[in-house]
């Protein structure tokens, strides 16, 4: 298992857009991935689950994956953080 | 006879269809066989998807794309394992039945959303009923019906009706619509609207009143109903509506005929927009003039400020459509109570008082700009200016002038064309600027007096508080005068002034209006043929 921690630096936070991007690109791979803030953790497979992780801009958020494919799909997640979601 | 909130105004006479919620008691709670309950929720799950993706279909063609969006996050709610995978563990753990199971896990997950304090999050919980209520529909079958399938003359009966049942309602079948809940500014209220439906809002216990099938007369402009009327009732009405309509069309004739005063000036019966569908509205009433385009909803129901090229494309799209016509365009207005999630805003005790409309652009001056060079470049395309909005104080108005300075002087350098000579304007809804009228019409084109605004200061009556609403009163002596100050100050300096708050479209306001000598009066699109005739009646 890997884990890596980032900052979000979209304005919006994990509203339903950015949190569907990331639902749908966790399904591209095979392996589980959780999202933690805090004391809470989410299962990055579910929507509701990511928004009630109530993330914000600026937050802390450690990305931990267990499977074949950890370390790239820690990566894309990565990716989509640091490019905002393709907000502008 | 009952009645409830008139909130779009006609007549209506139809068959009744009753559009309840389903009533769980109704079907059995647990099963014998979890493993066939599974595979009916499988089927149920995908058969409601392909009905969401229908659905997104017509909310574009009905009543446009901000709307439709909202689909895309319910289907992401039926592939969700925290929604949809704990409803079969439910099935599978505790014998449920699918209808049990689904109702069961809609409750838990809207009561989690509806903890939250944000707006956002609690708006969430109302997608999660939504998506529950369509997955038992589908599972029932016959439950609440569908709205698609609804016969011609159709008058829609609801305890409430949720963002996806109005994209569903059919124009050509359904002729209007009664709520127990909702008020004039709800979901339903807007749509009913937009749609051009007659709708009552807020009437109680009308799901339990009526049946589907009975005849209903709905009176949009008294907000009665009546069930099973007889013959001579029916007859009455149909009159009415026939009147109605006839005197929708005989104003309809003069409008656009212009107004000139007794002393030879135009007087201007304007429109006040918040949509390009609205402008379309404005042009097919006969508006003289766009009075007030609120620009909010270009920014609303969105996850990022839009763009400059995103900005442009709209106001030049409207500027084309109304030709020489003047569009006045309110630069942004939000903060306060219209917030938007994405700005990072935080709380205010006093959102009314608070960092709103020109004082929140003078702090962002980046969004400030953006709109400015969008609204300069549509300019060239059409009869725009510009009006600030809550503006105070004269540094207020010097600090926003100069944006729109450098504005064009950035253009000018890109080499971008834009109407040099475009007027510019202020709102007056501060009773600062009411007193100081006389100063401000030295450094502005015109003036327009946002009534709405302009009496909750001077009476200090919150307009959205119910307890003191019978002391808000836009004609009490006291902001008359003002208005008349605000008047005689314009035409001392030679600039017109305008009206674009409720009062302008308020008859009983009109004779005082006209005689304080009132330039333009912006109205809602569908009111404008109605003022006319009134003005020209009155002078």
């Amino acid at each position: 298992m890997i884990s890596e921690t980032v900052i979000v630096k979209n304005k919006i936070g994990f509203h339903a857009r950015p949190a569907s991007l990331i639902v749908n690109k966790v399904n591209e791979f095979e392996s589980e991935v959780t999202i933690r803030k805090g004391e809470q953790t989410a299962t990055a497979k579910s929507m509701i689950s990511l928004l009630t992780l109530r993330v914000k801009m600026d937050d802390e958020i450690v990305i931990s994956a267990e499977g074949r494919d950890e370390q790239a799909v820690v990566q894309a997640l990565i990716d989509l953080v640091n490019t905002r979601f393709g907000e502008e | 006879m009952e009645s409830g909130i008139c909130v779009s105004k006609g007549y209506a006479i139809g068959k009744a269809f009753v559009y309840k919620d389903i009533d769980i008691q109704a079907f059995a709670h647990k099963t014998a066989h979890p493993e066939e309950e599974v595979v009916r929720l499988t089927i149920a799950v995908e058969e409601t998807k392909k009905q969401i993706k229908e659905t997104a279909k017509n909310a574009v063609s009905n009543v446009g794309c901000s709307e439709s969006v909202i689909f895309e996050s319910h289907i992401s709610f039926l592939n969700d394992p925290e929604f949809i995978g704990k409803v079969y563990k439910e099935i599978l753990n505790y014998n449920k039945t699918s209808e049990k199971a689904i109702c069961d896990v809609t409750n838990e997950l809207s009561a989690v959303f509806l903890q939250f304090e944000d707006e956002y999050m609690r708006e969430r919980a109302a997608d999660i009923r939504d998506v529950g209520a369509r997955v038992l529909d589908t599972l029932t079958g016959t439950g609440r019906g569908s709205l698609e399938d609804v016969p011609e003359n159709t008058i829609i009966i609801a305890h409430d009706l949720m963002p996806s049942d109005t994209a569903r309602i059919d124009k050509r079948k359904v002729l209007g619509f009664i709520t127990e809940t909702g008020g004039k500014t709800s979901h339903t209220a807007i749509m009913a609207r937009a749609m051009n439906l007659t709708a009552i809002v807020g009437f109680q216990d009308i799901t339990s009143k009526v049946k589907t099938g009975d005849v209903i007369i709905v009176d949009g402009i008294s907000g009665e109903v009546f069930i099973n009327p007889d013959d001579t009732a029916i007859e009455f009405y149909e009159d009415k509506k026939t009147q109605y309509i006839r005197h929708l069309e005989k104003l309809k004739e003069k409008q656009n005929e212009s107004i000139i005063s007794k002393n030879g000036k135009q007087i201007l019966v304007a429109a006040n927009i918040g949509s390009i569908a609205e402008a379309e509205s404005a042009v097919c009433n006969g508006a003289d003039a766009i009075g007030l385009f609120r620009t909010e909803f270009i920014y609303m129901d969105r996850n990022s400020l839009p763009d400059e090229e995103e900005q442009f494309e709209i106001y030049k799209a409207i500027a084309q459509k109304m030709g020489k016509k003047p569009i006045t365009v309110r630069t942004i207005d939000i903060g306060g109570d219209k917030s938007l999630p994405y700005l990072n805003i935080p709380e205010e005790m006093n959102p009314f008082l608070g960092l709103r409309a020109i004082r929140l652009c003078l702090k962002h001056r980046d969004i400030f700009k953006t709109q400015l060079r969008a609204i300069l470049r549509a300019s060239f395309y059409g009869n725009m200016q510009i009006m600030f909005p809550m503006i105070g104080n004269m540094d207020e108005l010097n600090r926003a002038k100069a944006a729109v300075r450098e504005c064009k002087e950035e253009l000018d350098a890109e080499g971008v064309k834009y109407n040099d000579r475009m007027k510019i304007g202020m709102m007056i809804e501060i009773p600062a600027a009411a007193i100081m009228a006389d100063e401000f019409a030295k450094c502005v084109d015109f003036f327009s007096i946002g009534t709405n605004d302009l009496t909750q200061y001077t009476l200090a009556v919150d307009r959205l508080n119910e307890n003191i609403s019978e002391l808000y009163d836009p004609q009490n002596p006291a902001v008359m005068r003002l208005i008349k100050g605000i008047i005689h100050a314009a035409h001392a300096n030679e600039i017109p002034c305008f009206m674009c708050g409720e009062m302008a479209g308020d008859s009983s306001a009109i004779p005082l209006l006209l005689n304080y000598g009132l330039d333009e009066f912006s109205v809602s699109p569908v009111l404008i043929p109605e003022i006319k005739s009134l003005i020209r009646k009155y002078q």
